[in-house]
């Protein structure tokens, strides 16, 4: 009963948070740029006028696409505030991302179609890092539920530096930063369009945006679970890897897919390896 | 929360968040250099929550820069056609709002409005980035007057 209180709380809260998160970002970004940026609340105000748009969708399984992507991402962070099992998180989390790419798929915009194929290459390239870094989680706990992670005395940072750099790689890409955001950019400016965002519209694109949201918030509680014995230390870990993310983003251009399978896979597997081999041979 | 409030919050959205699509219909690029100028550091249009979103799906207004010719005029439609209500068109410089100086040239139809219907004419060859500016903004009222026409003729 408690445990479906908390994730009915997270999920009421997360998209708040996750919002002024965007809207921070943004001014942050722009702050790099040396711009002014828009105010802290503008991607509500992004959200509420697509959602006021004229309703288009090209076929039902675009708009069913969308709305189970929010589904899916509303139910991961759920879960991560019930101190659910980490698996299961991730991999509700990837049916939601799995149900975005479904949606591109289903249209036949060239556009779309592109913004998908590389949807599922960045999914292949980070997906096999958060399991490791799951992996590394449960050796250091004796299981996989988050509520583990909350009863250790000591924050995992400690034991898994590694692995936590190896889970910063993976987020890069999840929060469709550069040098990684080849399918889409979580800003306005792209490549092939809006890549895998190019054929939602109106309010199907806002349920995406707020699916976007609940992403933001699931990345920054995998964060924060690495130094989860103080409070503070989980704000000032979550916010100096958020900083370190934007600083990432702007300095960095975007990177071929192939180059980013090849520099993710080889790093990310090399210093998980290592973390893991170092934890089972201690 | 009322309804009325969530109301009021996507009304006043829709002016605080303008999303661009910008479309050269065969301007020599004066004008198009001065669109890009508006998102540098020195006018940053950013400020207002205007962004040049680069996709007619996703946008809320039309800039034009260009005189329309016979081979484009269907791209520009297509393009029109493409985004979604509520939305406006701005024609920019003088190309785009009458045909400018190739009005009489064989292959040029004219401004942006024998094609599609224009909302805001922004003059200037070329156009100022604060032309640009004040022209979204003036877009911007013309979008809150479509919405209270919209919304008085679907109480009749």
């Amino acid at each position: 009963m408690k445990s479906l209180f908390l994730a009915l709380i997270g999920m009421a809260v997360a998209p708040v948070v996750g919002g002024l998160v965007s809207g921070l970002d943004r001014i942050l970004t722009a702050r790099c740029q040396s711009r002014k940026g828009p105010p802290l609340i503008q991607p509500f105000y992004d959200a509420a006028k697509l959602w006021g748009k004229e309703v288009t969708a090209t076929n039902p399984w675009q708009a069913f696409c969308a709305v189970m992507y929010l589904v899916a991402a509303a139910a991961s962070v759920g879960l991560l505030c019930a101190g659910s099992d980490l698996l299961l998180i991730f991999f509700v989390q990837a049916v939601g991302a799995v149900f975005l790419v479904m949606g591109a798929y289903a249209v036949p915009s060239p556009y779309s179609q592109i913004g998908a194929q590389r949807e599922l290459l960045q999914m292949v390239a980070y997906e096999p890092l958060i399991i490791l870094t799951i992996v590394g989680i449960r050796l250091m706990t004796g299981s996989f539920r988050v509520d583990a992670v909350f009863a250790l005395d000591q924050p995992l940072l400690f034991k898994l530096p590694l692995l936590f750099l190896v889970l910063g790689y993976a987020l890069t890409i999840k929060l469709r930063k550069s040098p990684f955001d080849i399918s889409a950019c979580h800003h306005a400016h792209q490549e092939i369009v809006r890549g895998v965002y190019t054929e939602f519209s109106g309010p199907y694109l806002a349920l995406i945006e707020i699916a976007h949201w609940y992403e933001v918030i699931l990345v920054l509680g995998l964060v924060s679970l690495f130094w989860a014995t103080s409070i503070a230390g989980m704000i000032l870990l979550v916010a100096a890897t958020y900083a370190a993310e934007i600083l990432v983003d702007n300095v960095s251009s975007r990177m071929t897919w192939r180059w980013m399978l090849g520099s993710v896979w080889l790093s990310g597997l090399v210093l998980s390896g290592i973390n893991l081999v170092w934890l089972y041979a201690r | 929360m009322p309804v009325s409030v969530i109301k009021d919050f996507i009304e006043k959205s829709r002016l605080k968040s303008p999303w661009l699509v910008h479309f050269d219909c065969g301007s020599c690029n004066g004008c198009d250099i001065e669109v890009l100028a508006c998102l540098t550091p020195l006018y940053d249009v950013e400020r207002f929550g205007i962004l040049n979103i680069g996709n007619p799906k996703h946008a809320d207004m039309l800039l034009v820069t260009g005189t329309v010719n016979h081979r484009n005029k269907k791209v520009l439609k297509n393009l029109y056609d493409q985004m979604p209500h509520p939305k406006v068109v701005l024609a920019l410089g003088a190309c785009g709002t009458s045909g400018g100086v190739f009005r009489e040239a064989y292959n040029v139809v004219g401004g942006v409005d024998k094609v599609i219907p224009v909302d805001v004419y922004v003059p200037g060859c070329a156009v100022k980035p604060e032309a640009i500016i004040d022209g979204v903004v003036t877009a911007l009222g013309r979008l809150a007057e479509k919405r209270a026409e919209a919304s008085a003729s679907a109480k009749e």
